[in-house]
Order: C-alpha cells, then structure tokens, then sequence
C-alpha cells in the first residue's frame, strides 16, 4: 500500500507492504541507510530515529503506522552537507563512537535529551542512552561527548535546531 | 643523512580520529548499505535438532512462492565446492556452509533459500519441508570425552580435536620441591563479542570478466584466499571491496560459509546475492561464539607466596565444527604465565567437538579465559597464606630490570614496569580509602568486595600458535603493508590493505606518516584499495595494527624521505647525509641552499634529467613489513616466540552485591594501562573503556546457554544480555608508558586491553565479598540468580548452625 511519509522536512512516498517496518522502508525506499539494522526486537536502538522529536524504534513500527508523524532519521542532523551539528562535532571531539554502527542511534538519543534537558547529569546521560547498545566504547566518550555538546550548546545561545516534541 | 632533533608532533597527541566525521552523519558504508544492480536475498533454513541425519528436503511448496529463484541443499554446495578449511590436520571434521547428510548443532543452516527480497525468502524458509531422523548428541565437552559419547564426526573417530600436553622447565621437581600446593577448577562459559551489526555479505558474479566481486562485513586474515579456494577459483577471481566499514567484530566477524554460499549462489543464478544474517540467524549459527572452557589448576608455591610452577588444563567445547577454538588454545601459550615469573609449566590444551554452534576468533584469542584462571590461582594462593592479593602478585611479577624476559614456553616479552603501574594505581584509588570503603558499604548490611587483577596482553598478532599444534601449517610470517604515492601535485595518497571495524586505522597510517614526513597527518588522503590492488596483508587481528600497520606506515615513510633525500642532494652537489630534512623539505647542512616539498616532487614527476642516476621517475614507496621477533618455527619440544609485544593492565574493582537479589554493582573502577607508546589517545582509551565493557558482560551478564535437549536458549538480547550504559561504570584510567623495544615508536597493541583482565577482577571482587559467608563462585558469567541462591543457602546454613 502506498504510505506518505514526512522525513526530515520533505514529504515522500512509497509503495510497501503492510508488514515492512519503518527502518527498511527507510533503508529500502528512501535509501536512508544512517538507521541502521541491529536486534530487530527493539533492544539495541542503532535504528533510532525521531519521531514527533522522541526517540523511537523505527524496527518495532511499520512503516504504514509511521503516516503522519514527522520523521527525523540521522541525514536530517547535519545543517548543511560536510557541516556538522554541534552534537555531531562533540562526538568527534571525543570520539565517542568506534565503529560508527550505533552511532546514528546515540546522536539522534543525544539529540532529543539536550532539546528537552539542556544542562545533563551525568546520570540523566547515561539514562538517556540506557536503550542504545555500543559494543565499541563503554560508553564512557559517548557520555563525555554529550556533556560537551552540552556546554557547547549552553556556550552558543543559538537556536534549537531541532525538532520539537508534541508539534504534530 | 642528519635530521634535526624532533619531538613527537602527531603521534601521541589528542588528534581527532578522521574516521569519525562520516559516522556521525549516518554515511557510514557499511555492508548492508550495498546495493547491486538485480540482487537477490537469501534466508537460511535452521536444523531444529542439536543432531539429526537429512532425510529428505521438499522444497516444491517454496519453489511454488512467487519471487523465489532457487533452493539449495548441502548436497548440491559440496559438490560443486571444496570443503573449509580447518585450521588443524583433522581432514574428516568436514565442513561445508550447508549441512550434508547430518545436521550437527540447532540452528545449523540446512537450505538455503534464493528470493526477489528477503521477506519472500524468509516466508519461503517456512515452507521448505526436511524430514529428520533425530540422532543421539552431546553438549557437555567432558561428556564428549568419554569413550561411549556420541560422536560429532564419526569419520573423525572420537569427538578430540586436540589434545596436547606440553611440559616446559622440569615441573615435577619443582612441584616435589615445595613445600605448598592447591588445586582448584574454574570455568569459562560460552559468550562472544555479538557486534551491533550481524554479519552481512553481497557477492556478484562476472562471467564476462570471471570475477567474483565481495562486499561483505569481515575481519579475516586470508580472507580471499580461503573463498577462493572453496570455490575452486584462482584467488585473483575474488575481487574483495575493502572500503566496506565494519560494524564492530572484535574478532568474529570471518563470515567464510556465509560468502562462499553467496559466492556460489551467485555463480549458479547469475545475479548478485546477499545474506545479510538476522539476529537469530547471527546468535545461533553466525558460528561466532567464542571460548567455552573448563580450567583445572594446580600451583606449587613457597610459603612467603612465590610461585614456581603450574600445571595447567584447559578443556575447551569447541562446538561442532573445528573453526577457530582448537588455537584459541594456543595462542595463550605465550603469556601462560602472565606477568609472573614462574619457572615451569604443564599446559594440556584439549579441545573436544559437541552439538553446540561454532567458535570464532572472540578478542584476545583465548587469552582472556586463560587470564581468569591464571588470576584465580594467585587470589587463592593469597588466601591459602593470608597475605594480601597484591603482595602476592608484587612477589611474584617479572621486574623492570629484567626485560626481555624469556618465559618457560619459549616467549620473550618485550618491556614492562609492572611494579610501578600497580603502585601508581594503588596511589590513585587510595587503596586504605576503598578498603574502609567497602567496610562501610558491608556495614550497611551489602555486601562488598575488591577485586584486582594483573595481566598481559599479548599484541602484535602473528600466527605461531598454527605452526605450534599443526606440525604441517609452516607459516612464519604475518606482514602488513603500506604503499605511499605522492602525486605531482604533491598531494600525498596512502594506503590501508584491508577493512577496518572501528580501530581508526586510517587515522594511525595519517598519524604515522606525518610524523614521519613532518607534515600534516590531516593532508594525507587514505584509501583502502581492494583484495586485488592490496598489498599483502593480515588484517587487524590480535592486537597487531598499532605494530604492525604503524611498522609498515613508518618504514614506508621512511624510505620516502629517503627518496626526497638523494635527490636533494644530488641538486645540491652533497652526500645524502649532510642533507637536512624537515618539514617536507630538504636543506644543505649550511642551510644556504633548500628545496621545498614541491621542488622535490617536481623533480620527481617531471624532471628527469636532475634526478640521480638510476632513479625510478615519480615518487611512490611501498614496505611490506614483518611481525618483529617473528620468523622461527616452534622447537620440537614445543616452545615459540608467540606475539612480539606485552602491553600491561592492573585492575581494581569495588563492588556491592544486594543479598536479597544477589544483584552486583559496581561502586568503582580504575585500570592502569601500559602499552607503550600511544599513537592516538582517543582511540587506545575507547578501545580500554569498550573492552571493560565486554568484559563485565562476559564476567556478569552474557551466555550462550544451551538447555539439556541441545537447544539454545539465550538467542536474543532479551536472554544474551549486552552491557548497557546503566551497567558499565564510570572508568578511571591510570596511565604508563614503558615503550616496547622492538617497535618502530615504541608502541605495543591495546585492541584487547580493558577485556583482558576485567573478568578475572570482577570475579575476585565477588569472591571477596562472599568470602564473609564462606563461600566463592568459580564459574563466568556470574549470574544474579545464582548469586542470589548462594547467598540465601550460605545465610541459610549460617542461622541454622546459630540455631544449634
């Protein structure tokens, strides 16, 4: 069945089965391959996308349930291609990935925390990315990574640009 | 040649990893981010059964199904393609990518089924109807042992893959000379390193131009070799894409049957195929599980808590199918006795086949079990005299003064200062502080407990242990290679001769490069040429790429500075060794007269009549490099340089168990780390912080558990349970830096460190906050519900013995 699906500020549409999730309809027919496939059961979270501006599991919803929600998956962070977000730059600051397969996943969760909650603790961190699995890094330069965004952000009394919750 | 005196300007600063910027933007290329024109999926059909012959296949029901192209049984794969290779010389453990005749493990892969997308191949799988005829199994290895057990292999004869007794120094003597003895059992349960990403692989066949083109999620010495040779193909039909980006392997990510079936599927149809495993698919039969071990120990030690000598057994489940596991056993021969100096040594290495999924490499190789029980052993000697833990271990390390320091099986370690990084640890955590630490936290009704852990771990990756339990494997060798090519513009390319899965690879040639050419790392473009157009390589095993690949950066550097060297001093009128090199440019020893980098290219690309008789015109160099102290065979008697390089990690843990769930907590964490010469801080930090992480998981959380009918239980992470953030403490790093004398900067590996002694600490942590209650765990992971249980019984035993 055909879905109309607004991804990162654009309207797009498909045909899909009912039964294909989000995460392959955005793979597959959008060729959004930032979300990334990982447990397929909702643990691992390297599918994370924003919807409405909350972390969701784009593996645990189809693709027909996603109609009217505003999307908002890994390619729709940075401001302008090879310009970073300061999200995004903060984890390259402190290296806070490895192998880059979670990544997408932590800096959308990353993301949606300093919208709602600019100044983290530590704990509200690593909270906040219990339900993303890293295989690479302990955590410890994604929750350093975060913390410096954080400052930064504060640091730059720029607007938020991001997607807020509740707006659909 | 003369170069002015330089410090270090890239290598060990906190430079940005380069690989980073594109994974933060989701543009990644990871495998299952390929797409071939007209590609068809496959979805595999698991055995239900631990053991069961085949039967019969009806596959009519899902060639009935719209979309599907092709079902393939085992028969049909090895007829048309050689068996896997096995590691060992044991030519009847069989094995192909599909089951033949027998199914050995549940999950064990017996069609294949060919489709338009993998939803239509998944639906198909359903439909392919196999009738089995169950057959008797064995899941537990000392079980397989006994002369009655089932075997996996009949034609093999008995279920022993490997049994192999080794004795170095005089073991009896030493052990009749002391005047105290303890033995003890721990065990290793099954876990792995279980990637983010599952394996994932496309294969195109080219009849046109007999080329197999691979783009598949790997982390595999010989990778195109061993395809190649299945499939009965020269070895340059196999084109190997490397710019593919690994997501996460630490080891298991060899994907052999995956590609080979692919690579056959592809030749058969026509058409480009890809598997791209499913976590199910991954979990049970992605044969990436890792060692699975029954440790038995004995130590004769002197009453003040040296040790002299050990006897060591090592009985490993190596699953179905030979794989890896068999060196898993090796490869820890060379650092058997840890940092310790302990004078002779019995090891028998058995491995045994079972109904249970297969082994692959798992980070550390083996040696992160054998750390468990080698840690275990001085804990309980401690115990045995009343000393503290660390005094015994300070008693018994290898001093600074005494490196190299050849061990009894024959390896010589590199450097350390063992003796200083515990010191520097024990200062930074206050040791007295966490003692009444945890005084007060058992106070409170918890309990606690410290534990600490010393070990090795062994880097630069060579492959003795083959050679070692294979008399007829001869390697002794493991290069690496790099290739620079400056263009005419000056711009400098470089290359990575295999795949990456996270290590920042491309960021340690850049480092190492600039450094040595005294340019900007960031102005080297790195490129990852594929199987065909590569250099020879070993891929990023055993901790080997700091070493190896920097080894092979830094001489290739070398040579072309040389280059730019001579042919300066040729435009000069010098000696090479008057010249001055720096900053990319070239001076008299006067400094009246200089070239600048372009000039130098220039000379180079275009301007053959200035430059030095005999000289190849452009500028490239390429160094094909050895494993340092690599290049013997073993003694007859069994000893053998293993690794080159010994990087260090003492560990500290406190840690709180809740007695009524008996649910531990980590209070805190400190690790010191010494492994040489540090390239690039980020990433020797993420790579000790990460593997802490896996080694909590495998000390409190993972397993592969298989249930009493062979099946397995834990193939979800809902039941095989991966660290999250809220499990993994913060960690607090004390660093050393004892550079390794036989690297090109010093540096040793740390692709290991943190995993290798995380579970020996946590464990002896446990242990000392059960010590109260009079009771230890001896077996990993150390679940909370058998924590629980034995914290109620003791308590239990406890008040029944007041009651009396």
């Amino acid at each position: 069945m055909k879905v109309e699906l607004s991804i990162n500020g654009e309207t797009r549409t498909a045909e899909v089965e009912p039964r294909k999730t989000l995460l392959d309809c955005l793979r597959d027919d959008f060729g959004l391959t930032g979300s990334h496939v990982g447990c397929e059961h909702g643990v691992c979270g390297a599918c994370t996308v924003l919807l409405d501006g909350e972390p969701a599991r784009s593996c645990l919803i189809f693709a027909v349930q996603a109609d009217g929600y505003d999307i908002t998956t890994i390619e729709g962070i940075a401001p302008a291609p090879g310009e970073l977000s300061v999200i995004q730059d903060a984890f390259c600051e402190m290296h806070g990935m490895q192998c880059g397969y979670c990544t997408p996943g932590m800096v959308l969760t990353a993301t949606a925390l300093l919208r709602d909650n600019p100044q983290p603790t530590r704990q509200d961190i690593v909270e906040a990315i219990s339900g993303n699995i890293c295989r690479c890094t302990g955590y410890g330069q994604i929750v350093e990574a975060i913390a410096l965004a954080a400052e930064r952000l504060a640091l730059a009394n720029a607007p938020k640009n991001v997607p807020k919750a509740g707006t659909r | 040649m003369s170069t002015a005196p330089r410090h270090l300007r890239y290598v060990s600063t906190n430079r940005r990893v380069r690989e980073d910027r594109r994974f933060v933007a989701g543009k990644g290329q990871f495998a299952a981010d390929v797409k071939a024109a007209n590609m068809l999926h496959v979805a595999l059909v698991p055995s239900p059964h631990p053991a069961a012959r085949i039967v019969a296949i009806d596959t009519k029901a899902a060639l009935a199904l719209p979309g599907v192209h092709y079902v393939l049984g085992g028969d049909e794969l090895a007829g048309a393609t050689d068996q896997l290779m096995n590691g060992l010389d044991t030519p009847q453990v069989r094995r192909f990518p599909l089951a033949v005749n027998q199914t050995r493990y549940v999950g064990e892969w017996v069609a294949a089924i060919v489709a338009d997308t993998r939803a239509i191949a998944e639906d198909a799988a359903e439909l392919v109807e196999v009738t089995y005829e169950p057959l008797p199994f064995v899941i537990d290895p000392e079980e397989a042992l006994k002369a009655d057990a089932p075997t996996v292999h009949p034609p093999h004869g008995s279920n022993v893959l490997l049994d192999r007794t080794f004795v170095w120094g005089d073991v009896e003597r030493d052990f009749a000379d002391s005047p105290k003895h303890l033995s003890f059992r721990v065990v290793w349960g099954r876990s792995s390193t279980v990637p983010v990403e599952t394996f994932g692989i496309t294969a195109a066949w080219d009849p046109w131009r007999e080329l197999l083109d691979v783009w598949a999620s790997i982390q595999m010495p010989k990778y195109a070799d061993q395809i190649a040779r299945a499939l009965r193909l020269p070895a340059n039909a196999v084109r190997v894409h490397q710019d593919i980006d690994v997501g996460g392997s630490y080891g298991v990510k060899r994907g052999i049957k995956h590609t080979v079936l692919c690579g056959y599927l592809s030749r058969r149809l026509g058409r480009p195929v890809r598997l791209i495993e499913d976590r199910l698919e991954n979990m049970r039969a992605g044969d990436a599980h890792g060692p699975d071990r029954i440790f038995d120990v004995s130590l004769a030690f002197n009453d003040d808590g040296v040790i002299r000598s050990m006897k060591m057994r090592a009985l490993d489940n190596a699953g179905a199918y030979a794989g890896r596991a068999p060196f898993q056993l090796g490869k820890p021969i060379g650092a058997i006795v840890g940092p310790y100096k302990i004078q002779s040594v019995e090891y028998r290495a058995q491995s045994v086949t079972t109904n249970k999924a297969v082994q692959e490499a798992v980070r550390g190789f083996g040696q992160s079990p054998t750390n468990y029980a080698i840690e275990s052993a001085i804990d309980k000697v401690a115990a045995a005299l009343n000393l503290y833990r660390v005094e015994v271990r300070r008693r018994n390390f290898i001093r600074k003064e005494e490196f190299p320091y050849l061990i009894p099986s024959g390896t010589r370690y590199d450097s350390g200062d063992y003796h200083t990084v515990v010191a520097k640890v024990l200062d930074h955590v206050e040791f007295k502080g966490l003692q009444a630490e945890r005084d007060k936290i058992r106070q409170s009704g918890q309990l606690a407990g410290i534990g600490v852990a010393a070990c090795l771990e062994p880097s630069g990756g060579n492959s003795s242990f083959e050679p070692l339990l294979n008399p007829k494997n001869t390697t002794s060798t493991w290069m690496e290679s790099c290739r620079i090519h400056v263009d005419a513009l000056g711009d400098i390319v470089t290359t990575v001769n295999t795949t990456s899965s996270g290590q920042g690879h491309e960021t340690l040639v850049a480092t190492v490069i600039g450094e040595i050419l005294e340019i900007d790392p960031d102005k080297i473009r790195v490129v990852r040429p594929d199987s065909l157009e590569s250099m020879p390589s070993n891929s990023p095993v055993g901790s080997r790429m700091a070493i190896m690949l920097g080894g092979a950066a830094f001489h290739a550097a070398q040579k072309l500075k040389q280059k730019l060297v001579a042919i300066a001093a040729h435009q000069f009128g010098a000696r090479e060794d008057s010249v001055v090199y720096s900053n990319g440019g070239a001076a008299t020893a006067q400094g009246d007269r200089r070239l600048s980098w372009l000039d130098l290219v220039t000379i180079a690309h275009r301007n053959w009549h200035l430059l030095p008789p005999g000289f190849e015109p452009g500028l490239e160099t390429n160094h094909v490099y050895q494993v340092p102290t690599g290049g013997m065979l073993p003694t007859p008697d069994g000893r053998v340089q293993m690794y080159p390089c010994h990087s260090f990690e003492f560990h500290v843990v406190l840690l709180a168990i809740d007695p009524e769930l008996g649910a531990p907590k980590i209070k805190r964490y400190v690790i010191g780390h010494d492994c040489g010469t540090v390239i690039n801080p980020h990433i020797v930090k993420g790579m000790t912080l990460g593997g802490i992480a896996h080694g909590i998981g495998a000390a409190l959380f993972e397993e592969f558990v298989y249930d009493d009918q062979g099946q397995m239980i834990t193939q979800t992470f809902m039941d095989y349970l991966l660290p999250s953030s809220l499990e993994v403490p913060e960690v607090e790093i004390v660093h050393h830096c004892t550079p390794s004398p036989f690297t090109v900067l010093g540096q040793k590996g740390s692709g290991e460190s943190g995993y290798l002694g995380a579970p020996a600490a946590i464990s002896s942590a446990v242990n000392d906050a059960l010590a109260p209650l009079g009771i230890s765990v001896a077996k990993l992971p150390i679940r909370i519900a058998a924590l629980g249980d034995a914290i109620a019984a003791a308590r239990e035993r406890a008040s029944l013995r007041a009651a009396l």
